[in-house]
């Protein structure tokens, strides 16, 4: 059985964060979940993809945030309990059917997890997604330790379920990533079928009927403040006349911190839980006792504007601190001295700070920068592009693992914003500088975001080649399936999509797929493709190794080694593939046979043929 | 209780995670209230795996610059980077086998002299205990197993209040069944080292 089904309530169980979310959704009876998969949300899609494997729990990876968030909203009009989880960037995606799923509401509950990144662990922003709260009018719920996230995501869907309405669960990397001591609750009965109730003019959003649910939607809003406004999430903590608001980890900080200043009696907290819509009125009889109150919160000013306007309305002459000169910045993530330093400003306190030891003196530590793994088919994809294009071309970019061939030797990608906005901005590229463009793309991303710039390119007649770097699944979240991926080993019913007929279908007439490790030829089509004008398809194909091996028949493949009479010391393999199973010793390049997979491109590469593969007795062949 | 503060620093592939759990799931076992954070970005690609683990009361769950009460390295260069955590009553306990990160593997970086920065570092710490992982988790039937021996020396350092026995309890219970054995030979020979070390 699944850890997380365990009917044990009240037991103590230690948890990741992420985990402690999709408990939580499962003890609320979640019965319809989906999700694209994106740091630092992706384990708690992973936790649904397992369960819905012996259970009746339904869960789909989908081909992107809006569909996720589509298909389970789909499923909620027929009143069941679901939800979509994803990471910040994958909420604008979803973005454009949320605004309006606002207005019609849901019949049953959705609980929509977004998990913000602050400090950029692994995104390519930072944006703070309580915004969508009021751009939406959605109620936001914001947990400040991993077992509030378990009970927090439960309540969420009472309230969806109460208010009608999608209910946002937003988090931050220090939740999802966290683990903690989480108590379990009780189960509630999944109920897996539904019914859709048809009411055209108040599920059709066209004009005349959204015109009316606008105004619906913003009763709602006020239902749901008065329910902030005594909600348990939103607690004051203290009696002090200095204030101090926080919400998610800055909790946990600034707690820790009052404590360590030593002026605990003087202080009171007020924890925002329940941020959206904000409870003005509690906020306002919070600050009517305080002299001071400084906001503690990660990202923008979102409850600090909130809370100058409370004052502004009650005519509080309250002096209110947040972001600032020596304070708090919009910038990263913070941390227990930040924290403790900008309450001992704000306050005047006087501050014990942890003495680290010297350590100016002491050598550095050497980069340990992220790096294509040894047997990577992206490498040989992009040491065959390089050798045909060069830096003569423009290489727009995308988002998965094979973004960290921008890295040198490989120097593969020159622009990098948004999933699909490789290809989409490939044509601007080309069209505005006259440069042979080379748009880079992951066969996830492509049917994330890729098929619809590749229509619109085609159709305007663009001019560039699209390399779609397809290793068989989604590598940089941990081997989620796509469109494109066949789960039958998994006794798993999908229908995967061919690259190419899509390609083709989108109406692209040079379509060629290759196996990169088979370099010449490689190298020969992408020369075929330079001499085409108009939108070209490669389809660069082998299995990402990481993924390969837990494949039903995987047989590890021999490795290499440098045949030291032969070798010219060119150091191609070195300095052109820089594969991490190289090592140089004595000045010479030498083959770790430990993380060797056996992927023959350095040996395509070498000048001499002097890398040659181990024989089966262990020598060089 | 006062609040245990321990940092574990490692390179991806080395089990940091596997190791903080299982030292997470004894402290509760033992009743005590555990929070941690990990940080594992591309840590299959290589990189630094970062977890943090505090033990006892307080709410926060990470460790600032000066505040570890343990700094756990499974690799020294490792150690090294993560220095600014320790402050002078910290114990460090590190491997000292080096693992080349690629850079310097293909002479683009240089790989610190660790013998003789683990020695300055020593002198500004209550307790250093360098212990060579590797060679022990060999010992014990797998190079797979640097994480058991290097719990086995935050055990045998007496820096967590919980008992060995515990420990080996939720190894036994939370690691592979095929690995039981050499995880719990592996444990035990780092506790000794850092025994004989402290």
């Amino acid at each position: 059985m699944h850890p997380l089904l365990e009917n044990q309530p009240n037991k103590q169980v230690l948890m990741l964060g992420n985990e402690a979310i999709a408990r939580g959704a499962i003890e609320a009876g979640v019965a319809f979940a989906a999700a694209y998969p994106g740091t630092p949300s992706s384990e708690i899609a992973l936790q649904f993809f397992q369960i819905s494997k012996t259970t009746d729990l339904y869960f789909e990876y989908s081909a992107n945030e809006k569909v996720a968030l589509e298909v389970a909203a789909g499923a909620a009009m027929c009143g069941l309990r679901t939800m979509a989880s994803m990471k910040h960037v994958g909420l604008n995606v979803a973005s454009d059917a949320l605004m309006t799923l606002a207005y019609t509401g849901v019949a049953g509950a959705l609980v929509l997890v977004v998990a913000d990144d602050p400090y950029m662990f692994s995104s390519q922003n930072e944006q703070d997604s309580r915004y969508y709260g009021k751009l939406s009018g959605l109620p936001i719920l914001e947990p400040s330790t991993v077992a509030e996230a378990r009970e927090m995501t439960v309540y969420a869907f009472d309230l969806s379920e109460e208010l009608k309405l999608p209910v946002i669960l937003r988090t931050t990397t220090r939740i999802n990533h966290s683990s903690g001591v989480v108590t379990l609750g009780p189960m509630r009965k999944r109920q897996t079928k539904g019914d859709f109730i048809k009411d055209p003019f108040n599920y059709v959003c066209i004009p005349s009927v959204s015109r009316r649910l606008h105004p619906i939607l913003l009763e709602k809003i006020e239902t749901a403040r008065t329910m902030a406004e005594t909600s348990p999430w939103n607690r004051i903590e203290g009696e002090g006349k200095w204030g101090v608001i926080c919400n998610g980890v800055s909790y946990g900080y600034v707690s820790d911190a009052i404590e360590e200043l030593g002026f605990a009696a003087d202080f009171k907290i007020l924890r925002i839980g329940f941020s959206h819509p904000f409870p003005d009125a509690r906020v306002s009889r919070f600050l009517e006792g305080c002299e001071k109150v400084l906001v503690a919160e990660e990202g923008e000013p979102y409850m600090e504007e909130a809370v100058r306007n409370c004052a502004h309305k009650a005519g509080l002459p309250v002096t209110i601190k947040g972001k600032g000169k020596g304070l708090f910045s919009r910038l990263y993530e913070f941390d227990p001295t930040l924290v403790k330093t900008a309450i001992a400003e704000c306050f005047q306190l006087p501050v014990k700070h942890a003495r680290p030891v010297p350590i100016a003196d002491l050598p550095e530590a050497p980069p340990r920068p992220p790096n294509l793994c040894p047997g990577c088919p992206h490498r040989a994809a992009y040491v065959a592009v390089r050798e045909v294009f060069g830096d003569d071309a423009v290489y727009p970019t995308d988002i998965g693992c094979y973004t960290l061939g921008l890295l040198p030797p490989l120097r593969m990608g020159d622009f990098l914003i948004a999933m699909g906005a490789g290809i989409g901005t490939a044509g601007g590229f080309a069209r505005a500088s006259g440069r042979k463009t080379v748009a880079f793309i992951g066969d996830s991303t492509f049917f994330h975001s890729g098929l619809s710039p590749l229509a619109s390119a085609v159709y305007n007649n663009h001019d560039f080649t699209v390399v779609v770097l397809d290793n068989g699944t989604t590598g940089m979240t941990g081997h989620q399936p796509h469109p494109g991926v066949d789960l039958s080993h998994l006794n798993l019913d999908k229908k995967p999509i061919s690259i190419e007929a899509a390609a083709r279908g989108l109406g692209v007439e040079k379509v060629i797929t290759v196996n990169p490790f088979h370099y010449k030829k490689t190298v020969d089509a992408l020369r075929q493709i330079a001499d085409y004008r108009g939108v070209s398809v490669l389809i660069a194909r082998a299995p990402c190794p990481l993924y390969e091996r837990g494949l039903p028949g995987f047989k590890k493949k021999r490795p290499f080694t440098v045949n030291e009479k032969t070798c010219g010391n060119h150091q191609s393999c070195t300095k052109t593939v820089a594969c991490p199973a190289f090592f140089v010793e004595d000045a010479r390049p030498r083959i770790d046979a430990q993380r060797c997979t056996g992927c023959a491109l350095c040996a395509q590469v070498c000048p001499e043929n002097a890398i040659v593969r181990v024989s089966e007795k262990g020598e060089a062949s | 209780m006062k609040t245990i503060r321990i940092m574990i620093v490692a390179v991806g592939g080395q089990g940091n995670i596997l190791a903080a759990r299982v030292l997470g799931e004894t402290a509760v076992a033992a009743g005590m209230d555990v929070r941690m954070s990990e940080f594992h970005g591309m840590a299959q690609r290589g990189g630094v795996v970062e977890s943090m683990v505090l033990l006892g009361r307080g709410k926060g769950a990470c460790i600032a610059d000066g505040a570890a009460d343990v700094l756990l390295g499974f690799e020294p260069s490792e150690t090294i980077r993560a220095a600014g955590k320790c402050n002078a009553g910290t114990t460090v306990i590190t491997s000292t086998a080096a693992v080349p990160p690629f850079t310097v593997a293909l002479g683009d970086a240089r790989y610190p002299d660790v013998p003789g920065a683990l020695q300055l570092l020593a002198d500004r710490v209550n307790v250093m205990i360098a212990i060579d992982a590797p060679d022990l988790a060999i010992r014990a039937g797998s190079l797979l197993a640097i994480n058991m021996v290097m719990l086995g020396a935050l055990a045998g350092s007496g820096a967590t209040p919980m008992p060995p026995d515990l420990f080996c309890g939720i190894i036994k219970e939370k690691t592979k069944k095929q690995f039981a054995d050499i995880n719990l030979k592996a444990f035990e020979l780092g506790m000794n080292a850092a025994r004989n070390t402290a």
